[in-house]
């Protein structure tokens, strides 16, 4: 697609599974037109050079500086946010364990980081604590040290792994 | 990990609690409202600045004229304007210099802000900033502080005359007089870089300008402290009334920073006025890290007076700060928050101050997590470590000597400080025991016997919260201050309403940035009005124009749990007190007897009402209520501590209410190839007081010292030589992620503060002032180097290790190493010692004596009469080898003359010497000793080239016989002392890159 510099471009994404219109013009930044032209302001902007990865969003499932991404890029794609992981107002589980671990403090970083969870998790559903850091090693934090945050990652993990296994379980028993 | 000793006192069940925060919620969910969420008015505008490149210039011509003309530009900002509706920010010390918001004349530092462009969108207003075309005239920069105060450096401020802008000399008791009866006098030069503790929320204004009442109304993530609102205001060049000052509910971090907004706040709100229309800045990233604000830099000639067991008699601080191309307010504040406690945790009665504040070609410093400690207790606690060094005593044996003792409390200080509580050798011994000390020895022992770099460091660190607003004027000389009038106190603020169905909001002027300040008010309003924590409503937005505040208030020095906290817990018990009467009152019974908990107000074994009833009848029913009683619910607590008072005419000041402890001690080890260092284990132990939430303070220890470990080991503004800055984003300026960060062992003690009404201190900042001097000293136990420069990068500390001749690959047979028989180099020199001929001779012909002196000596043994075996390392520029020596004394003619001469081999090639030491006795009683030696080496040491083989070997023998002198006198030998200081950190690669 060529677009000139000055003309707006008509962009249709799905954003946290709701499908939304804006315009924009070529340069503009993903973060930017997120925030700005969609009100999705849980999309944070620290450093607009794609190092503190507090922008981070999921562009079709997988983790993305959203700082580093056009918005006509997004176009016809699934973005999701920081807003799209609580259900019914009720945090999941992995906010929950950022509150139970103090796993934030100004909370400005928080939303990037619980998406590179989400995504991580998904991939590695059973990370070992040097797992966890090195993944976060895409983000900076300047409150807390860290601590909090992988305690929650892994202790979601668990819980997680936890669940699948009585899952599991229960079908066994239904099918005897 | 955390252990707490005593247990948190807890009455109502919720202080002391590990209450979950009640503000995660909406930051979990993305909900929170930062300063770029908000809503902005209709036909807002957005600014882009325009930057110097230079460091120093003249600021020839402006001319906007091309930028105006691109669509969408709407306005520019100059000095111009600037000079016609502002004024110049004011200064905290009496010198001619002005600080515009804009450059005026000339620019003083690269990023400096020379004009803004106002554009429809801020995509338009970045791209306009090309369009605008800037004249400057080049002047030659000054970066090194030291240089920026001699009279030869180009001067910043024309009409200061001078880099050196503020100069202060304090003397506390008789430290002339300990000096002279000391024992051992004990110096150190240290360091300390720039940093910055970077939120990952930069900074955001929105300003605009109301003409019809010629006020500004700007909103801004602004931290306090709101001593800046009448600086701003003063700027503007309106009443304070005229500057209504919003920040917003959330705040992505500060730890200090953000009080470096203050002159954007002036720059926006004049945008806005020349704009005719709202205007929006959101600084990015870059220019945060060039142009917001960076801790001081500091160089500080440090100086002990040591009794013979190693107790520090007084202290001499020769200090100077680089507070960059301007002063701004706050500073010079990085000196004097720390001068009430400038004696540390120690007794120490004799002080001697001299402060001298710089002006250089870089960004102007101001606050940053532990504002002023990293500094002071960096140089402090690497004196203390060189003290057990020197004297070859423990560094813990010499710290628990020079301790102040657990019944001294209350204790005023030598410089004016009451620190209030503690029992620091309990905290101490705690953390020894429950931290492993002796295992940690134990490795060092172990690792040291592999031949691996270990080393352990300890601190120990009196952090000061509550911040006496008076402190900065110890600037000022006490005449100064008396026509300027006393300032003094530290009055903090909260207001608790009830509404007329019993919901309760709480207001603090506290402008939290991510600390937890609505969990803790609401958890002590909770425990005085008997409600739960979550049905409390806490609002920590400021605005000048309708809250409670004072200058005091916003978010720094430590002072919510102390001083805002303990306002909370003052309003609410106003609150109860007309509750207990209006209940009382209804019931005919003793308002003594009234309590409130669960949700109800009630009286044991009596009525029972619920909260919301009684709370209502002062909105619903006021013909009910008691005499006296006014009606309506809202009550507002200010609370000053009457400990803060002015500085004396002698210059004691009170610098803070509170003082916690903090005893640190890690151990690490050091890769020798790399130079990387791996943190073993670190224990860090704090006494803040009561806590009243410990999951809290935890979060709080951990942040600070993961930052601390940052500055320690990574972080620094550099700039270049022409003041350039080189740490420009954040690729540049690296931050401990995950993988780098260390998990510390938290302790805790708890004597709660007999100053504050609920007995906490302060304890956010204390790891920044602890940790980097605790890594500090460890690296130094590790390489046995005194000259420990942060941040202890793998490349610096590499430079430290030096280059060992590696091991020969293996069936190499290696060469014999070549014997001496170069060009032998001769030299001569003298030292005066103030001891008599035959004082000299005996003590040389000792052997402990000649261990001593001989530099890099790690072991020496008897070999036959007056010859040793000795095992010694030399280093020449980065070449350093181990010699397996042989030392003889011969020539022996008491008290008159000896020969000392050694010989030895090393992989790195052979090396002999001798020297002939005549003793000349002086009319004074004193001894002069005349030296004439001559050095022949071979082998690799015999490339390093002639000039520096004979400097080298000039430093190492005149360091014989300093350190002879010293070892007579306890006193380094003045001038020669100083001359081999400065030779050898040029010579041995000791110094820095700067």
């Amino acid at each position: 697609m060529h677009a000139p510099a000055e003309q707006r471009c008509d962009i249709e994404l799905e954003l946290n599974g709701e499908t939304r219109h804006g315009s924009a013009e070529p340069r503009m930044q993903l973060c930017d037109f997120l925030r700005h032209e969609l009100g999705a302001t849980g999309v944070h902007v620290g450093c607009e050079h794609g190092v503190c990865g507090a922008c981070t969003v999921l562009v079709d499932g997988i983790a993305s500086r959203s700082c580093l991404m056009l918005a006509v890029q997004a176009d016809g794609r699934r973005i999701d946010t920081v807003e799209s992981l609580a259900r019914d107002d009720v945090m999941n589980d992995l906010q929950q364990a950022f509150n139970r671990h103090h796993a934030l403090q100004c909370g400005f970083c928080t939303s990037g980081i619980l998406m590179s969870c989400v995504e991580f998790l998904q991939r590695e559903p059973t990370p070992d604590e040097t797992r966890v850091r090195d993944m976060l090693s895409g983000h900076l934090c300047r409150c807390t040290g860290y601590t909090g945050i992988v305690r929650a990652v892994l202790e979601v993990a668990e819980q997680r792994h936890e669940g699948e296994s009585q899952q599991q379980a229960l079908e066994n028993r239904n099918d005897v | 990990m955390s252990t707490h000793q005593a247990g948190a006192r807890v009455e109502g069940g919720h202080l002391g609690q590990r209450q979950l925060r009640l503000e995660d919620t909406a930051l979990l969910r993305g909900l929170g409202r930062y300063a770029d969420d908000l809503a902005t008015p209709p036909g807002t505008l957005h600014a882009a600045i325009v930057r110097s490149p230079h460091a120093h210039a003249r600021l020839l011509a402006v001319d906007a004229s091309r930028a105006l003309a691109l669509k969408g530009v709407r306005a520019v900002l100059t000095g111009e304007d600037v000079k016609r509706w502002a004024n110049p920010f004011p200064v905290g010390v009496r010198a001619p210099m002005e600080h515009w918001c804009l450059a005026v004349d000339k620019v003083r530092y690269v990023g400096e802000p020379v004009c803004v462009v106002i554009a429809e969108d801020r995509y338009l207003a970045e791209d306009a900033l090309d369009a605008v075309r800037v004249e400057y005239e080049p002047l030659k920069p000054v970066i090194d502080p030291e240089k920026a105060a001699t009279e030869e450096a180009p001067v910043l401020h024309e009409a200061v005359g001078s880099n050196v802008v503020n100069e202060r000399h304090f003397n506390y008791g008789d430290p002339d007089k300990a000096f002279n009866e000391a024992v051992h006098r004990v110096s150190i030069k240290v360091h300390y870089p720039r940093n910055s503790c970077t939120p990952i929320e930069c900074y955001v204004v929105l300003g605009q300008y109301l003409p019809a009442s010629g006020s500004y109304d700007i909103l801004s993530n602004f931290q306090g402290p709101y001593a800046l609102h009448s600086v701003m205001a003063r700027a503007l060049d309106v009443s304070s009334n005229r500057l209504r000052l919003r920040t917003p509910p959330d705040s992505g971090g500060s730890f200090g920073i953000k009080q470096g907004v203050l002159t954007y706040v002036v720059l926006m709100g004049l945008a806005a006025r020349k704009a005719g229309a709202p205007v929006k800045w959101v600084e990015d990233r870059l220019e945060h890290l060039q142009a917001s604000s960076s801790a001081t830099n500091r160089v500080a000639d440090m100086e002990a007076a040591v009794d013979v067991d190693g107790r520090v008699t007084a202290l001499r601080y020769d200090q100077i700060d680089d507070c960059g191309g301007y002063l701004r307010a706050p500073e010079p504040a990085t000196f004097y928050r720390m001068h009430g406690n400038l004696t540390g945790a120690y007794d120490i009665r004799n002080l001697a101050v001299r402060n001298r504040v710089v002006l250089t070609n870089k960004l102007p410093s101001g606050l940053n997590r532990g504002f002023g400690g990293g500094q002071m207790y960096f140089a402090l606690e690497r004196l203390m470590h060189q003290v057990s060094r020197q004297l070859g005593l423990d560094p813990l044996e010499v710290m628990r000597r020079n301790l102040l003792p657990a019944d001294a409390f209350p204790y005023r200080t030598a410089s004016g400080a009451l620190l209030d509580s503690g029992d620091y050798g309990a905290t101490v011994d705690l953390a020894l025991r429950d931290g492993g000390f002796s295992e940690l020895l134990q490795r060092r022992d172990q690792a040291r016997a592999e031949g691996r770099l270990y080393g352990i460091g300890l601190c120990a660190v009196v952090e000061p919260s509550i911040s006496n607003m008076g402190y900065i004027t110890t600037a000022l000389t006490p005449e100064q201050r008396r026509k300027s009038g006393p300032k003094n106190g530290a009055v903090s603020t909260a207001t608790i309403g009830i509404d007329p169905l019993g919901g309760i909001t709480v207001h603090v002027s506290s402008t939290p940035q991510g600390q937890g300040h609505q969990t803790v008010a609401a958890q002590v309003v909770a425990e005085v009005l008997g409600v739960a924590p979550k049905d409390i409503m806490v609002n920590v937005e400021l605005d000048t124009g309708k809250d409670a505040w004072s200058i005091a208030s916003g978010n720094y020095s430590s002072r919510f749990s102390g001083a805002v906290a303990g306002a909370v817990y003052k309003a609410a018990l106003k609150v109860r007190e007309r509750l207990a009467n209006i209940a009382a009152t209804m019931w005919n019974l003793d308002a003594d007897q009234v309590r409130f908990a669960d949700g109800k107000v009630f009286i044991e074994d009596g009525p029972s009402l619920g909260f919301h009833r009684v709370a209502g009848t002062a909105h619903w029913s006021p013909a009910l209520l008691p005499e006296n009683e006014p009606g309506g619910l809202r009550e507002t607590a200010f609370w000053t501590p009457p400990q803060l008072e002015a500085p004396d005419d002698d210059d004691h000041i009170n610098s803070s209410l509170c003082h916690g402890f903090i005893f640190d001690f890690c151990g690490l080890e050091i890769d020798r190839i790399t130079g990387e260092i791996h943190i073993d284990r670190y224990v860090t132990s704090h006494d803040a007081g009561r806590l009243l939430n410990p999951m809290l303070v935890d979060g709080q220890i951990r942040g600070g010292f993961t930052q601390a470990l940052g500055i320690a080991l990574m972080e620094e503004f550099a700039y270049g030589e022409d003041g350039s800055f080189l740490s420009g984003t954040l690729a540049d300026y690296l931050l401990p992620t995950a993988p780098e960060a260390v998990e510390p062992l938290i302790l805790h003690t708890e004597t709660p503060s007999p100053f504050t009404p609920l007995g906490a201190k302060g304890v956010g900042e204390g790891n920044n002032m602890s940790t980097p001097v605790c890594i500090a000293n460890a690296v130094a136990d590790a390489l046995g180097r005194d000259d420990i420069q942060l941040p202890l990068t793998p490349s610096r500390v590499r430079a430290l290790i030096g280059i060992d001749e590696p091991e020969a690959p293996e069936g190499l047979e290696p060469l014999a190493a070549p014997k001496a028989g170069g060009p032998a180099l001769q030299a001569r020199d003298s030292v005066e010692v103030p001891a008599s001929p035959q004082t000299v001779y005996d003590t040389v012909l000792d052997p402990e004596t000649l261990r001593a002196i001989i530099p890099g000596c790690h072991a020496l043994e008897l070999e036959g009469e007056n010859q040793y075996r000795a095992d010694v390392t030399v280093g020449v520029g980065m070449i350093k080898a181990r010699f397996a020596a042989r030392v003889r004394l011969s020539d022996l003619d008491p008290p008159h003359s000896l020969r000392l001469s050694g010989s030895g081999d090393s992989p790195m090639g052979s090396a002999s010497g001798s020297a002939h030491v005549t003793l000349v006795a002086l009319d004074n009683g004193h001894t002069r000793l005349d030296y004439v030696y001559e050095v022949d080496v071979g082998g690799k040491i015999a490339a390093v080239g002639g000039r520096m083989l004979q400097s080298a070997s000039k430093i190492i023998i005149g360091q014989v016989f300093n350190r002879l002198a010293q070892r007579l006198t306890g006193q380094p030998s003045g001038g020669l002392w100083q001359r081999l200081r400065t030779l050898l950190a040029r010579l041995l690669g000791k110094g820095d890159a700067s």
